[in-house]
């Protein structure tokens, strides 16, 4: 048995890394194992995604990893400092940071993820829209697009918040209203390439609807290079989130959302570091992970960049 | 051209071929340039007009309080023109802020105008400094890991660059005070100056250290160098992870070019290929990186300045915010979306007069 | 091997490698000339090895390439010896180079002027009075007629055939012993080559200088240089004078001579060149 799988696993290497590919499906798969390889030879990016990984883990598994309520009081244990029992201490309502850090990986997933759903659709639909009929339809989507992209991003950010009022809901509705252009952009581009193809002239030929075709056909052909650029996006994503949970404009306490931890930990900043110290290290990890992620896969597919 | 001027790698290819004595074309493309301004600009209005209409907030309610009569309260209504049609409102609108009018803040009770004119110079005052902070610094960095390319002056470069892509700006302002204000004592805390020593120097410019400079008031001088010293080095650390960043990666586009063994077979030496052969090239891209970098920390003053009790546009914008002041919010976006708008025309237009193949 | 006169630059066992994630290239494989001050055409296809034998001589070969060598001897002085400083004064000065296409390889945002300038007062250390009339004199000698107009304009401001010119200039305004031209009409229409080359040839011989003429082209080569050099897969496989190119034994040299078209002797198809992996490896 072994020594049949052992005989299978180079046949597969050699497969992907033939160099006269038999198949479309076999070159595209060779040249995500090639890339692959180059992101496994790059050790920052390895970092990255190890970082990427964690936070995936820490987030499904938050209550295995820290059981117990992260709204959880105890006045009695206010503001201690980091100890055997409250590994990162204790904040001002005597709630053990550890585990409102471990949760609030879900909190900062959550709002990244959302923010992804909106955002990658929208500027999908816009994009390939405006790429694909062309004309003026083009000329308005895309001069839209230009006028949300000269402008600066977190203070419309904010002034969106301000007219919804606060709420992680609402944060993630601001962050989505800001960030879709560049995602416009890149599947406007990727369109231009498709439209005048044979495969699309051939499908239309078939009496396909402008529709169907967009939907079945262009679109699912830029997903990849909007996910590519979301992933880019994530760190600055999280920031911004962040900065509105900061600012007391994003998620509401007691949810633990990182931001407003460092901002409730503010007022105890020169006796009880910790208290605003520790989340603010949370946020500044995941979002080098995203970044060094991100950073490796600019690197494989963009090897003049290097 | 795009107004949103995002670095453009293609913009780099030497000798723009094609690009050759459009020099006819120049009014036209004034033209254009102008139209797509005014349009963004436009663009700007429609949407702060869009989110003062969504607040639910009853904008009569918020001037009669709500224990007036209904005669009072439907004469404010007319007054604000809110029973128009809603291109009428918007047009209305339009006019007022372009002939300077952002309606009254709530919260000082001044009209927004002469709020913004009040705060930006202390925005100004701290993003410039940062800006050049970033440049003077990041530039050299930048050039240093292109020319160290692979190597761990490069790796190290890369590696400080992402870190200001990925730490929280108000969290490192928050450890800043704490380490280098409170335990070390070495720069002052936060506000613009001591209580002490304000209300010494009268505003001229808006522009404290020069203000105190002009006044020759050099303690006054000393104390503000001290509070703003944290607050732009920190900023002044986000510009140089984008510029050192971009710069590299222009520079390591630049010295792959023949121009570059061109000048090595001439004799020229490897420091003057860099920074005057190789540099020369790369500052005409950087200008726009340097305006894109200069307009992100007038919005991350926002967070800055929240930190450091900075009394800048960013803090005028979000204390409003929480008196739900909207003429407040909305003025001060459009003067920053303005800035934005004109930072781009600036670094367009320098771009045009620095390049040679553009002209 | 055939030297006229006293060798100006004799190269001995060249090579240029680069390591590379599949493996290490070899560009260059032990390859050994001498030259007088002659005009020495090499001859070669892409990736022959011959741009690379140019730029090894000048040490110009940028990481990951390396080069080594049993001797790069340039008027009695051993090249390889040369510190940094020392090769500094030897490029430019003694040896200058001219590239293949203007529109790269003159920096785009410095004027002509500024650029022969430079390459004037590095080696002179002259006043800018006298560089300036040095680059205008040089800009007369390659036969621009307003060297005023082309001293102050752009590298995109001029033509190919200009920029080449303005090239040249500049490459000679210091007075070099050995000249090596990468290609340097290729990039050009063919009317306008003729005259570049004519211009070229003018200098080179009344300044008693040596070249290196790289190109592709064995034709031009041929009617241009007094020696030639052809390069395949990183070797020299003939040596022989420009006149005697017919007498050429080795089958490479002759299938490109039979691969040309001749107005004298038409033919109803080319003959297609066949290669030899063997020739690159025996030498």
């Amino acid at each position: 048995m072994s020594a049949s799988l052992d005989a299978q696993a180079p046949g597969w290497r050699a497969w992907l890394l033939a160099q006269a590919p038999q198949s479309r499906l076999q070159a595209r798969l060779g040249s995500l194992y090639l890339g692959w390889l180059l992101l496994l030879a790059n050790p920052l990016a390895l970092v990255g995604m190890a970082i990427v990984v964690a936070l995936l883990l820490l987030a499904i598994f938050a209550p295995l990893l820290a059981p117990g309520s992260p709204y959880a009081q105890d006045l009695t244990q206010r503001l201690l400092p980091p100890s055997a029992e409250h590994w990162f201490g204790t904040d001002e309502l005597g709630r053990d940071i550890y585990r409102r850090v471990v949760h609030g990986g879900r909190v900062t997933l959550t709002i990244v993820l959302l923010v992804a759903i909106i955002v990658a659709p929208v500027g999908l639909a816009i994009g390939t829209a405006a790429g694909y009929f062309g004309g003026l339809l083009d000329t308005v989507l895309m001069r839209t697009t230009d006028i949300f992209l000269a402008f600066p991003r977190l203070i419309l950010a904010l002034a969106f918040v301000a007219a919804l009022g606060p709420g992680i809901e609402n944060a993630v509705i601001a962050i989505a209203l800001t960030a879709w252009p560049p995602y416009a952009r890149v599947a406007r581009a990727e369109t231009l390439t498709l439209r005048e193809s044979d495969f699309i002239s051939a499908v239309r030929l078939q009496g396909a609807s402008s529709l169907r075709i967009l939907i079945r056909h262009v679109m699912p052909l830029c997903l990849s290079s909007v996910i590519i650029r979301v992933t880019l996006d994530m760190a600055g994503i999280i920031l911004t989130a962040a900065g509105l949970g900061f600012l007391g404009l994003g998620a509401q306490p007691p949810i633990p959302e990182w931001g407003a931890m460092v901002s409730s930990g503010r007022s105890f900043l020169l006796d009880q570091w910790w208290v605003a110290t520790i989340p603010g290290i949370a946020i500044f990890v995941v979002s080098l992970g995203f970044n060094l992620l991100g950073d490796g896969l600019r690197d494989v597919l963009d090897p003049k960049q290097r | 051209m795009s107004v949103a001027a995002a670095p453009d790698p293609t913009g780099l290819r030497p000798a723009g071929v094609g690009r050759r004595s459009r020099s006819g074309a120049w009014p036209l493309r004034a033209a254009g340039l102008l139209a797509s301004i005014l349009l963004t600009f436009f663009g700007l209005l429609a949407i702060t007009f869009v989110i003062g209409r969504v607040v639910p907030i009853d904008p009569v309610l918020a001037i009669v309080g709500d224990r007036a009569l209904p005669q009072v309260y439907a004469r404010v209504r007319q007054e604000l023109a809110l029973d128009e049609p809603i291109y009428v409102q918007f047009w209305i609108y339009l006019s007022h802020v372009l002939s300077g009018d952002f309606g009254t803040s709530v919260l000082t009770s001044r009209p927004v105008l002469e709020d913004i004119l009040r705060f930006f110079p202390a925005t100004i005052e701290l993003a410039t400094l940062a800006t050049l902070m970033g440049v003077l610094v990041g530039v050299p960095l930048g050039v240093l890991g292109a020319t160290h390319h692979g190597r761990w002056p490069d790796h190290l470069i890369r590696i400080v660059g992402l870190i200001g892509y990925s730490v929280p700006v108000f969290w490192l302002g928050l450890v800043g005070l704490l380490i280098l204000y409170a335990r070390l004592d070495l720069v002052a805390g936060p506000g613009r100056l001591d209580v002490y020593y304000e209300d010494i120097v009268d505003p001229v410019t808006g522009l404290l250290l020069l203000d105190a400079a002009l006044a020759r008031e050099w303690e006054v001088f000393a104390n503000a160098v001290s509070h703003i010293a944290l607050p732009a080095s920190i900023l002044g650390y986000f510009s140089l992870a984008y510029v050192s960043r971009m710069t590299r990666s222009f520079m390591l586009e630049q010295l792959r070019q023949e121009y570059i063994i061109t000048a090595r077979a001439k004799g020229v030496g490897e420091a003057r290929v860099v920074w005057r052969h190789a540099l020369g090239n790369v500052m005409l891209p950087l200008i726009t990186v340097i305006a894109l970098s200069y307009a992100s920390l007038l919005e991350g003053a926002v967070l800055t300045e929240t930190v450091f009790a900075w009394p800048g546009l960013g803090r005028y914008i979000t204390d409003s915010l929480f008196n739900v002041d909207m003429n407040a919010v909305l003025g001060g976006t459009i003067v920053v979306g303005a800035v934005f708008i004109g930072l781009n025309l600036l670094s367009d237009m320098l771009y045009r007069l620095l390049d040679p193949r553009a002209r | 091997m055939a030297s006229a006169g006293s060798s100006l630059l004799s190269v001995e066992d060249l090579q240029v490698r680069f390591r590379t994630r599949h493996g290490v290239v070899e560009a260059v494989r032990g390859i050994s000339f001498e030259l007088g001050r002659e005009k020495l055409g090499i001859v070669g296809e892409s990736g022959s090895g011959k741009s690379m034998t140019g730029r090894a001589i000048l040490r110009l070969v940028s990481p990951p390439g390396e080069v080594e060598a049993k001797a790069i001897r340039f008027d009695g002085v051993e090249l390889q010896g040369l510190s940094e400083p020392q090769m500094r004064r030897i490029r430019g000065k003694r040896i200058s180079m001219v590239l293949q296409d203007p529109k790269f390889s003159l920096n785009p945002v410095m004027t002509i002027g500024a650029q022969i300038v430079e390459a004037y007062r590095i080696h002179t250390g002259a006043a800018l009075v006298a560089a300036r009339r040095r680059a205008l004199d040089m800009l007369t000698a390659v036969r621009i007629r307003d060297p005023e107009r082309v001293y102050a304009a752009y590298p995109h401001e001029l033509s190919g055939g200009m920029g080449q010119r303005a090239m040249i200039a500049m490459m000679l305004a210091p007075d070099p012993d050995l000249l090596i031209a990468d290609e340097p009409t290729s990039a050009l229409d063919v009317t306008v080559q003729m005259q570049v080359l004519a211009i070229l040839d003018d200098l080179v011989t009344s300044r008693g200088m040596g070249l290196i003429f790289i190109s592709h082209d064995l034709n031009l080569v041929a009617s241009f240089c007094d020696r030639v050099l052809i390069m395949y897969g990183g070797r020299i496989v003939e040596t022989c004078r420009a006149a005697e190119l017919h007498q050429a034994r080795h089958p490479y040299t002759r299938g490109l001579l039979a691969s040309l078209p001749r107005v004298d002797r038409p033919v109803d198809e080319l003959p297609v060149l066949r290669r030899d992996p063997s020739w690159a490896q025996g030498a």
